[in-house]
């Protein structure tokens, strides 16, 4: 039964309507108040507000890309645990009492470990940066950490404030900016990484460009944009053809005689506190073109 | 037709084919704007889009295109086999698991020309293979069938190499370097494939005569004063050097050195040192359509190179075993 209500309880977006649910359904009895003992995370974001919020001795694993200075904000502490590779029977030999994913992790694994009667939850990806602080307290809520949870919150926003952008700058007067991933990928509308440019004080241009959410943008329009910042993908080791694409001759040109550069590394991917010091780095880039 | 008038003729098309290339593309640039932004460098985003993204496609093309002509026509002349093709006998799949090999190890970053020397190393193993199986009399069943096992053991490894990397984009390259693409290169590549790719056409011309005599059978080019070792390792060497080059810097793209030398050798006379040059005009042109043709036809998708050549090549390749296999050769 309790199993039963946390499902329900996923498909509302806000963790107070999740509390009232809570409260509705099991009053003060409810024995799935007890927050549990033993969390394992096998997703990159999950991993990180988890380790940002557990009790100590809660958290037994996170993923091992936690573990990956490119990928997590949170590298060094991940490797104080059990790196897991994501694999049903290996979380299940951890015997967790809740495993915490994203909605697009392992759908095989996901739906082997429930049928093994193991308690997953998937945390909605944050597209908005008013999506951080709802999961911030979905989480808290999910690990019995509300105390930990609100503190998060509370420092989040304070912080999202004192970055933000200057209210009398119109759109049209904003410096622009892009993105510039591997494969010539771009984020537009939709994405965190929008949110992070336009609270940074940018107008974005795959916005302009027609791109909603993730899509390619051809790297001769990218040029033609003529962006104040290029933002570009985090790099990887060893040479691909979809990498070569960030220090092509043209962006490169671009980078020295036009636009200001960044490099959208860890602290971009996902929805946690780190995105401020993105914001941050952002907003140092006014004025800073070549 | 005459010779000097088909090489005339199929220069014009490259060229026109070149203009062609440079015109087309996503950034909207009329002719008049994009001719000024690349002679005279007119506007800075122009400017890059013309002599930074565009030039070095075009330049590429021509160069990869006339490699694989020139290529095909040579180890056709050679083997006295049409279906000899450095695609479809492994020598391009060979050239990317070098090329692959320097980019995934370091190699590649290390110095310039580490890229293209591995995937001439590559294709250089390749060639030695094919000719040692299927050399002299070893007839079209053996050198299709090396090819097939040099190709398979190549594809292999490659993807092998891509998966072992830590680059998390390195296994979806797979196809790019099994099919080829020239979407994003640069001057760097133009810059890295041309002086091995310039040492492979001078190899390659050199065995003109030498195939114009091989005509006459092996022991009549002997006695003519061609050496037939020299020849081989003439082929060997430039073969490895353009398909390597050339494959380090846009994947392995087939079937252009098979379905060009196939057109041009009606209208040269069947005398294979004018099917040496113009192969690689033709093969130019071949490779210049194609990529207009992904620019065209799904401009967003990155189209590969390869998967057009194969639509016209391989129909023609199983066209030419049809009739291998009548002649009962």
């Amino acid at each position: 039964m309790a199993r039963r209500a946390g499902r329900i309880t996923l498909a509302l977006p806000r963790a107070s309507d999740l509390a009232a649910l809570a409260v509705a359904l099991f009053g003060a009895t409810a024995a799935a108040a007890e927050p549990p003992g033993r969390v394992v995370s096998i997703n990159l974001c999950t991993d990180q507000l988890t380790m940002l919020l557990a009790a100590p001795g809660q958290l037994i694993s996170v993923s091992h890309i936690a573990a990956d200075p490119l990928a997590s904000v949170m590298a060094d502490r991940a490797g104080q645990y059990h790196l897991n590779h994501g694999q049903a029977e290996e979380i299940h030999a951890m015997a967790p009492d809740l495993v915490v994913t994203g909605p697009y992790t392992a759908r095989y694994t996901v739906d082997l470990l429930r049928r093994l009667g193991i308690e997953v939850r998937e945390l909605p990806v944050a597209q908005r940066l008013a999506d951080i602080p709802d999961n911030i307290a979905r989480m808290g809520d999910w690990l019995g950490r509300e105390a930990q949870a609100d503190r998060l919150i509370t420092d989040f926003e304070d912080g999202l404030a004192a970055l933000a952008p200057d209210a009398q700058a119109g759109a049209d007067a904003r410096p622009t900016a892009v993105l510039h991933y591997a494969n010539n990928y771009t984020a537009g509308t939709g994405t965190l990484a929008h949110e992070i440019l336009t609270h940074a004080g940018f107008a974005n241009l795959a916005e302009r460009a027609g791109v909603s959410s993730g899509g390619t943008l051809p790297m001769e329009q990218l040029v033609m944009l003529m962006p104040d910042a290029v933002i570009s993908g985090q790099r990887y080791p060893g040479q691909t053809r979809a990498e070569a694409v960030l220090d092509h001759p043209a962006i490169a040109a671009l980078r020295d005689t036009h636009s200001s550069a960044a490099v959208s590394d860890a602290e971009w991917v996902c929805g946690t506190p780190a995105v401020l010091s993105a914001i941050a780095r952002v907003r140092a880039l006014h004025g800073a073109g070549g | 037709m005459r010779f000097s008038l088909l090489l005339a003729i199929l220069g014009v098309l490259v060229a026109g084919l070149f203009a062609l290339s440079l015109l087309i593309g996503p950034a909207g640039l009329t002719p008049a704007r994009a001719l000024a932004a690349l002679i005279r460098g007119e506007g800075l985003a122009e400017t890059l889009v013309m002599r930074e993204i565009r030039l070095p496609r075009a330049l590429l093309a021509v160069m990869v295109g006339a490699s694989l002509g020139l290529a095909g026509a040579a180890m056709q002349g050679y083997l006295r086999n049409p279906l000899a093709e450095p695609g479809l006998i492994g020598v391009s799949g060979s050239a990317a698991l070098g090329a692959v090999i320097a980019l995934h190890t370091g190699l590649a970053a290390g110095f310039l020309l580490g890229l293209p020397l591995a995937a001439l190393t590559g294709a250089g193993v390749a060639v030695g293979l094919i000719l040692l199986l299927a050399g002299s009399g070893g007839g079209s069943i053996t050198l299709i069938l090396a090819g097939i096992a040099v190709s398979a053991m190549a594809g292999a490894l490659t993807s092998l190499v891509l998966n072992l990397s830590p680059n998390p984009f390195a296994a979806s390259e797979i196809m790019f370097w099994m099919m080829g693409s020239l979407a994003d290169r640069s001057m760097l590549h133009v810059w890295t494939a041309l002086p091995l790719m310039a040492v492979g056409w001078a190899l390659l011309a050199a065995l003109g005569r030498g195939l114009d005599a091989l005509t006459l059978g092996e022991d009549a080019a002997a006695t003519m004063g061609f050496s037939l070792v020299r020849m081989r390792l003439l082929l060997v060497g430039g073969t490895a050097c353009v398909v390597g080059a050339g494959t380090a810097v846009a994947g392995a793209i087939g079937f252009v050195g098979l379905v060009v030398p196939h057109i041009l050798r009606p209208l040269v006379g069947a005398q294979p040192s004018r099917l040496l040059a113009a192969s690689a005009l033709g093969g130019a042109a071949m490779v210049l359509c194609a990529d207009i043709a992904v620019r065209l036809v799904l401009p967003e998708r990155d189209l590969k190179l390869g998967v057009l050549t194969a639509l016209v090549g391989a129909p023609l390749f199983l066209h030419l075993i049809y009739r291998t296999r009548k002649e009962g050769l």
